[in-house]
C-alpha cells in the first residue's frame, strides 16, 4: 500500500523525515518497505516564459528562444520543438540540472548557437499526457516541412505559393499571425492568395511565415491525417513537443510543485488481518495513534437534487445474498466526462494510479481514501434498470474492462442486469457498461462481497486486481455508505454531474458491534508488563475503540480484534514492543537433550565427513521419469509414489520412494561442472503413502562418489567405517546381481547380524549413461532405521593381552571362483581357538600361478590368553587351517 | 722396550689424528694395529717375559699407561667421528617443509545444517527437546488448528502443495503444525524446537525455493509472558552473534500468535547505521514469533486461562545465508562440491 504524505497531511499532521516516519510507523506495526521522494531526480528545473523566438540561421527546423526564468537577464535556449509561442510558460531545465532517469542537462552549442539548457516535454519530466491531458499536441502539416518520399515525384511542388491547390479542397496558406489563447487554442490569420482567412485552431505548431494547407470548406488547417500524409513526409510536424504549462505559476518557480512531484510516497507492507489499513484514512488513524496527535476525519456532504427518483430508475436485487453482505448504490445524471482536476490527478499519480477521466478517477480516489473499491457503470447499459447480484451461470461469458473474454463458473459472482452480466463482482467491471466519453448517467456501486468467493474467483481467472486484493481480505460493510457519499460529494465538487437524492442500500447481515471486556491485569500478565489502565484506555480510544468502564466496543473495521490477546497486542503496539521488559524463563525446569536417534544422526554425519564425504541437501520431490533413469521396471511396485496434485512442474511432481536418483542428479551436476571428484552424503527421507493418507517417511543415508581414487572397495570401506562407528556386530556382505540400478558384478548388500542395512556398489553403466556421465559412479543407500536397529551397545573394556602373539603369513592358491570371504570363514573355522585376527594382504595372479587360479595371502595373528604360545603350537594351528582350506575349498599352500 | 712403548704411544697418537683416522673404519684398523690381539702393544707385552723382575713392573705399568692413553684417545676420536657422522646424516635427511603434507580429505557439513546445529545446541542447552515430525501433513494441523481456517490465502493451491483434491493432505508449509502435535501429545510444561523441511509453491530464484527448512520453537507453561519471549530470543541471538548484539521487536501478524512480532537483529556489517547488507535499515529481519493464540491453545485442549506460551519460527536457509554471506539461495540446493568444500 502506497501512501502519499501530502494526502495523509489532509488527515493528520506529522513533521518527520521519511526515515524517521518509516521507523516510527514500523515499530507501531505498520511496516514500511520503502520511501520515495517523487521529485528526487528533478533538480534545477524552473518555470520559464518565452520572451522571443527567432529561427536558427543554420537550421531548417530549430528556434532560438530568449526565456525569462525570473532573473534580470533572459536565458537563451535553442530548441527543435515547434509547438511553442512567445508568451508560453514552459519547464526549463537549466545548466547543471537533472531529470528523471538520471539525465543531466548542461549548456552547449547547437549548430554554433549557445543553448543554456533545455525546455522539457512531458516525458522528460517523467509524465505523460494522462497526467496533463491539456498538454496533448495537435500538429498541422507544414508545407515548408514537406520531404517527398520520392524526390523525383513530389506531390507538393517546392515553389508552392498561397492560393495554390494542395489536395481536394485544400489550398496553400501562408501564416500571417498566430496568437495563443488562454485555453490552449490559437487565433490565426493566413493569406490564401486571393484572400485572408482567420480561423481558430488547435494546431500548436504554427508560426508566422509557415505554409500550411487550408481547407476552405471547414475553415481549418489540415493535419497530416487530413492530407493522408505519412509522418516521414512531414518529419517535424509531430504530436510531441514542449510541455506548455497552463498552471498558476511564475517564471523562476521550482517546477516540482507546479507539476505535483513534490510529494513523498511511503510504501507499507499491510498484513492480511488489517484490510482497514489499505486506505489513506486507515493509515492516518495508525499514524495519529502512533504520534498521539489529532486525526481529522471528514464526513461527506452531498447536495443532491438531480431530477427524477432513484427508485424509479434503479432496482437492486441481491440474489446471492450470502456472498454480498451489503450493496449500496447512488446515481449521477448529466455526467460530463472530462479530465479530473490537477490536485486529484496528482494524488492518484503519487499513489501509482493513472488518471483516466473524472468519473473513473473519483472511484479510484475513493478506493484509495476509504479503502472501499467502487465501481461506476453507464446506466444506459443496465437493461431494465435492474441490477442483480448473482452467481454466474456455468459457462457464462463476460468481456471485462481489460478487453479479455472471461468464461465463468457458478463459483463466480457477477453484477448483472435482467439479461446479462455487466461486471465481475469485486474484481473488474464489464466492457459492456464501461464509462465512455458520452456517458450521461452513472451508477456508483459501493458494496462488500464474500472475501473467499472473490479471492477464489480472481485466482481461477488469473486476474488479481486492486479491488479483488482488498475484497478478498473481507472489508467492513459499514464503509460502503460513507464511500459512495464521498464519491457523490466529489462529483459535485468537480462539477462532473448532478447527484440524485437517495441511496439504494441493501443489508444482508445484521451489524453487531463486538464488545469485549477490558482486563488490564490479564493484559499485563500476558505481556509481562505493568502498564496503567489509563494508558491502555488512551491507546484504545486513539484507535476509535469505545471504552466505557471495562467494556470495549471494537470498531466495525477491526474484525481482527476478537479477544483479550488482540487488545493486548493493540496496547503493546503503541506502548512499544521494545518497552516490554526482557526476562528469562522461570517455572519448572525441563530436561532438554537429544534422543538416541538424533545422536545417531550426528554420529553418522561425523563418520561420513571423516571419510571425506560432503553433506548435500536434495529436494524430496522428483520427476516420475527418474525411475526410468535408474532402470526400474515399468511395473516396479516402488514406483507407486505419492503424487502432488498441483506441482510446480513435472520435475518436482512426486514424492521419492528412493533416494538414489536425488544423489545421482547431484553427482551428475558436479560431473558436468567438471569437478574432478566428488564424495557426497545425505540423510534424507523417502515417502510411502499410508492408509490414512499421510506418509511413512523413513530416513535414508545415501552416499555417492566418483573420481580417480573411487572404486568398489573404497565405497565399501566407507560403509564398513559407518558400521564400525556404530559398533554393529556380525557385519557381512553378499553380492547383489539383480538390482537394476547397480552393476550386477559390483553391488553388495550389507547385513549386520543377518539384518539388511542397505545396498551399495557401482551404478549400472546404463544408468550412468542415462545421466550422461562417462565415468564410474558409486553409491550406497543405507536405511537409517536399520542402522538404529543394528547399533551396538556402548563398549565395555576387555583386558589387554598379557602374552605375546605369534604371527604367520600364509599364501594359498585357489580357483578364481573362491571368494576371499569364503577363504576367511574357512580359516576361522579351521583354527583351534588361538586365531585372533585374519587380514588379507595380497591377491596375486600371473607368473607362477596357473590361469584361472589366484594366490591369496593372509596375515594370521595367533595368541593364547593364558600363556606364551610356542612356535610349535602356532604351527600346529596353521596346519589345521591349511588342511581345512585344502579339503573345503581346494586351496593349497603356495 | 721402554723406547719401543714410547714409540708406539707417539706413533699411535699421531695416527689417531683426523687426517689418518677420518672414518670409523680407519679408526678400527688403527685400534687393531695398536691395541688388537696381534697389535703392536700386545706384541711388546709378549716380550715382557724376557724382562728382569725389576724391569717388569716398571715396563708393565708403562705399558698400561700407554694402553690407557691410546684407548682414551681412540674413544675421544670415536665420539668425534660419531658426532660428525650424525651431523652429516641429519643434514642429509633435511626435508623441504614447504612441500604439502599428506592429505587427509575431510568432508564438510552443509552450511544449512551448521546453522541448524548451532541453534539446536543453544536450545537444548536451555532445556528444550528436539522434535521431528511429518512432512506429509494434514491441512487440519498445518492450518485449521493453527487458526488459519478455510479461506486463509496460504491454503490456496497456488501456495501449498496438496495430495488430494479435497485439500486434506499436503506438504507442510511451515514447521508450526509441530506446535499442535507437541501440545496434543506432550506433558506440560513444554519446551521444544522442531526443525525440518517445509514446502511452498514458489518458483526457484535467488531468494525462493519450493523446499526449504525452518525451526519451530515453543514454550508453554503457567505465567509465560511476552517479556520471557524477548528474553529467551535475546539470549539465543547473543549466543549466535556475540554478547551485546542488539535486537528489536516489531509488531506483525501470524494467525496462530497474538500478539505477534518479528525480531530484527542489528546489522553486523554497519552496526545499525544502514548499509547495502541491511538495505539501509540498520536491522536485518531474523524471525517471526508471538504469544500462542488462545484459540490455538484451546483447540489443542490446553486451557488458555491457566497456561500461556510463546512460539517462534525461523528460516534456516536465510540464517545460513546471513551467517556465511551466501548471496544466492540456489547455491544451497545446487550442492556444487566447490561450494560445499568452503564450510
Amino acid at each position: 500500500m502506497d501512501l502519499s504524505r501530502k494526502w495523509l497531511g489532509e488527515f493528520v499532521t506529522v513533521d518527520a523525515s521519511d526515515k524517521d516516519f518509516a521507523e516510527t510507523m514500523t515499530l507501531s506495526g505498520s511496516k514500511v518497505e520503502t520511501t520515495e521522494d517523487l521529485g528526487a531526480e528533478i533538480s534545477n528545473v524552473v518555470v520559464g516564459r518565452i520572451q522571443s523566438m527567432e529561427r536558427h540561421p543554420d537550421s531548417d527546423h530549430m528556434w532560438i528562444c530568449q526565456i525569462d526564468v525570473g532573473e534580470s537577464e533572459p536565458t537563451q535556449i535553442v530548441t527543435g520543438a515547434w509547438n511553442i509561442h512567445v508568451g508560453d510558460l514552459v519547464p526549463v531545465a537549466r545548466h547543471k540540472s537533472t531529470l528523471p532517469g538520471g539525465k543531466k542537462i548542461e549548456k552547449g552549442k547547437l549548430r554554433g548557437v549557445v543553448s543554456n539548457g533545455m525546455m522539457c516535454g512531458l516525458s522528460e519530466l517523467g509524465l505523460d499526457v494522462r497526467d496533463f491531458p491539456y498538454a496533448a499536441i495537435t500538429a498541422a502539416a507544414l508545407l515548408n516541412d514537406y520531404h517527398p518520399i520520392d524526390p523525383a515525384k513530389p506531390s507538393i511542388p517546392a515553389d508552392i505559393k498561397p492560393g495554390d491547390k494542395v489536395y481536394g479542397p485544400a489550398v496553400c496558406a501562408k501564416m500571417l499571425e498566430v496568437m495563443p489563447l488562454e485555453n490552449g487554442t490559437f487565433h490565426t490569420c493566413a493569406d490564401i492568395g486571393n484572400a485572408t482567412v482567420c480561423p481558430d485552431t488547435v494546431c500548436a505548431n504554427l508560426h508566422e511565415g509557415d505554409l500550411v494547407a487550408y481547407n476552405a470548406k471547414t475553415d481549418s488547417y489540415c493535419t497530416l491525417a487530413d492530407l493522408h500524409a505519412e509522418q516521414k513526409e512531414f518529419p517535424h510536424c509531430i504530436p510531441d513537443g514542449i510541455f506548455v504549462l497552463r498552471e498558476d505559476c511564475e517564471p523562476g518557480d521550482d517546477i516540482k510543485p507546479v507539476i505535483g512531484v513534490d510529494d513523498h510516497v511511503v510504501e507499507f507492507e499491510i498484513t492480511p488481518n488489517r484490510p482497514d489499513c489499505l486506505s489513506i484514512i486507515g493509515l492516518a488513524r495508525e499514524v495519529a495513534a502512533t504520534y498521539d496527535t489529532e486525526l481529522r476525519l471528514h464526513t461527506p456532504v452531498v447536495k443532491g437534487g438531480a431530477e427524477g427518483s432513484l427508485t424509479d430508475l434503479l432496482d437492486v436485487e441481491t440474489e446471492a445474498a450470502d456472498l454480498c453482505p451489503r450493496y449500496t448504490a447512488r446515481m449521477v445524471r448529466n455526467v460530463k466526462i472530462a479530465p479530473s482536476p490537477k490536485w486529484m490527478r496528482e494524488r492518484l499519480r503519487a499513489m501509482g494510479v493513472r488518471p483516466i477521466n473524472n468519473i473513473v478517477d473519483i472511484t479510484n480516489y475513493v478506493m484509495l481514501e476509504y479503502g472501499q473499491p467502487m465501481h461506476a457503470f453507464d446506466y444506459r447499459y443496465v437493461k431494465g434498470g435492474k441490477i442483480i447480484v448473482r452467481r454466474a451461470h456455468e459457462g457464462e461469458e463476460l468481456t471485462t474492462l481489460d478487453g479479455n473474454v472471461r468464461k465463468l463458473t457458478a463459483n463466480h459472482l457477477v453484477i448483472a442486469d435482467e439479461h446479462r452480466a455487466v461486471g465481475l463482482a469485486g474484481i473488474m467491471g464489464g466492457e459492456n457498461s464501461e464509462i465512455v466519453a458520452d456517458t450521461a448517467d452513472v451508477v456508483f456501486e459501493s458494496a462488500t462481497f464474500d472475501g473467499t468467493c472473490i479471492r477464489k474467483g480472481a485466482l481461477a481467472l488469473g486476474m488479481r486486481t486492486e479491488a479483488s486484493a482488498k475484497f478478498e481480505k473481507g472489508l467492513d460493510p459499514m464503509n460502503t455508505l460513507p464511500a459512495v457519499d464521498r464519491a457523490c460529494e466529489l462529483v459535485e465538487l468537480l462539477g462532473a454531474g448532478e447527484v440524485m437524492d437517495g441511496v439504494i442500500d441493501i443489508l444482508n447481515y445484521v451489524p453487531q458491534p463486538r464488545v469485549l471486556k477490558l482486563e488490564p491485569e490479564k493484559i499485563n500478565a500476558l505481556l509481562g508488563t505493568d502498564i496503567e489502565t489509563a494508558e491502555m484506555v488512551r491507546i484504545l480510544r486513539k484507535l476509535d475503540f469505545v471504552v466505557d468502564g471495562t467494556s470495549v466496543t471494537v470498531p466495525s473495521w477491526r474484525g481482527d480484534v476478537e479477544g483479550m490477546a488482540d487488545l493486548a497486542e493493540e496496547v503493546a503496539r503503541f506502548h512499544g514492543y521494545n518497552n516490554i521488559p526482557v526476562t528469562l524463563m522461570r517455572g519448572q525446569t525441563t530436561l532438554g537433550g537429544y534422543s538416541d536417534s538424533q545422536k545417531l544422526e550426528r554420529t553418522l554425519g561425523e563418520v561420513c565427513r571423516s571419510c571425506g564425504y560432503d553433506e548435500i541437501i536434495t529436494y524430496s520431490f522428483i520427476s516420475p521419469t527418474y525411475y526410468d533413469k535408474i532402470r526400474w521396471a515399468a511395473d516396479d511396485p516402488r514406483r507407486s509414489s505419492m503424487k502432488i496434485c498441483n506441482p510446480l512442474g513435472e520435475d518436482t511432481s512426486i514424492m521419492r520412494t528412493t533416494i538414489l536418483p536425488s544423489m545421482l542428479e547431484i553427482l551428475t551436476r558436479n560431473y558436468n561442472f567438471r569437478n574432478k571428484s566428488a564424495e557426497l552424503y545425505e540423510l534424507g527421507r523417502i515417502y510411502f503413502q499410508r492408509e490414512d493418507g499421510m506418509a511413512d517417511e523413513p530416513k535414508m543415508l545415501s552416499l555417492g562418489a566418483y573420481g580417480e581414487d573411487m572404486d568398489f572397495y573404497s565405497m565399501k570401506g566407507t560403509v564398513e567405517a559407518i558400521l564400525t562407528a556404530i559398533r554393529a556386530k556380525d557385519v557381512t556382505f553378499e553380492p547383489v546381481k539383480d538390482d537394476p540400478s547397480y552393476h550386477p558384478g559390483r553391488c553388495a548388500r550389507v547385513l549386520a547380524g543377518g539384518r539388511s542395512v542397505g545396498v551399495f556398489g557401482q551404478i549400472h553403466p546404463l544408468v550412468a549413461e542415462n545421466y550422461g556421465v562417462d565415468t564410474e559412479l558409486y553409491c550406497a543407500e543405507l536405511s537409517f532405521d536399520a542402522l538404529c536397529a543394528v547399533k551396538g551397545a556402548d563398549p565395555q573394556y576387555t583386558p589387554l593381552p598379557k602374552f605375546p602373539a605369534v604371527t604367520r603369513d600364509i599364501a594359498v592358491v585357489c580357483d578364481e571362483s573362491v571368494t576371499v570371504g569364503a577363504l576367511e570363514e574357512c580359516i576361522r573355522r579351521g583354527a583351534k581357538g588361538l586365531l585372533k585376527a585374519v587380514e588379507l594382504f595380497d591377491i596375486y595372479r600371473g607368473k607362477g600361478v596357473d590361469s584361472g587360479k589366484k594366490s591369496v595371502a593372509f596375515n594370521l595373528v595367533l595368541r593364547a590368553d593364558d600363556r606364551s604360545l610356542t612356535a610349535e603350537e602356532a604351527d600346529e594351528d596353521v596346519k589345521n587351517i591349511l588342511s581345512a582350506l585344502k579339503s573345503e575349498l581346494g586351496a593349497v599352500l603356495r | 722396550m721402554k723406547e719401543k712403548l714410547e714409540q708406539i704411544r707417539r706413533e699411535a697418537l699421531e695416527a689417531f689424528d683426523p687426517a689418518s683416522a677420518a672414518t670409523v673404519q680407519d679408526l678400527e684398523a688403527l685400534r687393531v694395529k695398536y691395541l688388537g690381539k696381534k697389535g703392536e702393544l700386545t706384541n711388546v707385552l709378549k716380550m715382557m717375559g724376557k724382562l728382569s723382575a725389576e724391569e717388569r713392573p716398571v715396563i708393565g705399568q708403562m705399558a698400561n699407561e700407554v694402553r690407557e692413553a691410546l684407548t682414551a684417545a681412540l674413544e675421544e676420536r670415536r665420539k668425534a667421528l660419531a658426532a660428525a657422522a650424525l651431523d652429516h646424516r641429519l643434514a642429509a635427511e633435511a626435508v623441504d617443509v614447504t612441500i604439502p603434507g599428506k592429505q587427509h580429505h575431510l568432508g564438510h557439513r552443509h552450511p544449512m545444517y551448521i546453522a541448524l546445529d548451532e541453534l539446536k545446541d543453544i536450545f537444548v542447552g536451555m532445556g528444550f527437546t528436539v522434535l521431528d515430525g511429518p512432512e506429509v501433513e494434514l491441512a487440519e494441523y498445518n492450518f485449521d488448528k493453527l487458526n488459519a481456517g478455510e479461506g486463509h490465502p496460504s491454503r490456496d493451491w497456488s501456495d501449498t502443495f496438496y495430495f488430494d483434491t479435497d485439500s486434506r493432505v499436503m506438504l507442510r508449509s511451515q514447521t508450526s503444525p509441530m506446535q499442535v502435535r507437541a501440545m496434543e501429545t506432550m506433558e506440560l510444561p513444554i519446551r521444544i524446537i522442531a526443525p525440518g523441511r517445509v514446502y511452498r509453491k514458489d518458483e526457484v530464484d535467488a531468494t525462493h525455493s519450493p523446499m526449504f527448512h525452518q525451526v519451530e520453537g515453543m514454550v508453554i507453561d503457567k505465567g509465560v509472558t511476552m517479556a520471557d519471549l524477548k528474553g529467551t530470543l535475546n539470549t539465543v541471538v547473543e549466543q549466535l552473534y556475540g554478547k551485546g548484539t542488539k535486537t528489536r521487536f516489531r509488531p506483525h501478524h501470524f494467525p496462530f500468535t497474538e500478539p505477534s512480532c518479528e525480531m530484527d537483529v542489528q546489522c553486523h556489517k554497519c552496526g545499525g547505521v544502514g548499509c547495502a547488507t541491511c538495505k539501509g535499515e540498520g536491522w536485518i529481519e531474523m524471525l517471526g514469533a508471538g504469544m500462542i493464540h488462545p484459540k490455538v491453545l484451546k483447540m489443542a485442549g490446553i486451557d488458555p486461562e491457566v497456561y500461556s506460551g510463546w512460539a517462534f519460527g525461523i528460516g534456516l536457509e536465510r540464517t545460513a545465508m546471513r551467517r556465511f554471506k551466501i548471496a544466492d539461495l540456489r547455491l544451497i540446493f545446487e550442492n556444487d562440491e566447490r561450494f560445499l568444500e568452503q564450510f
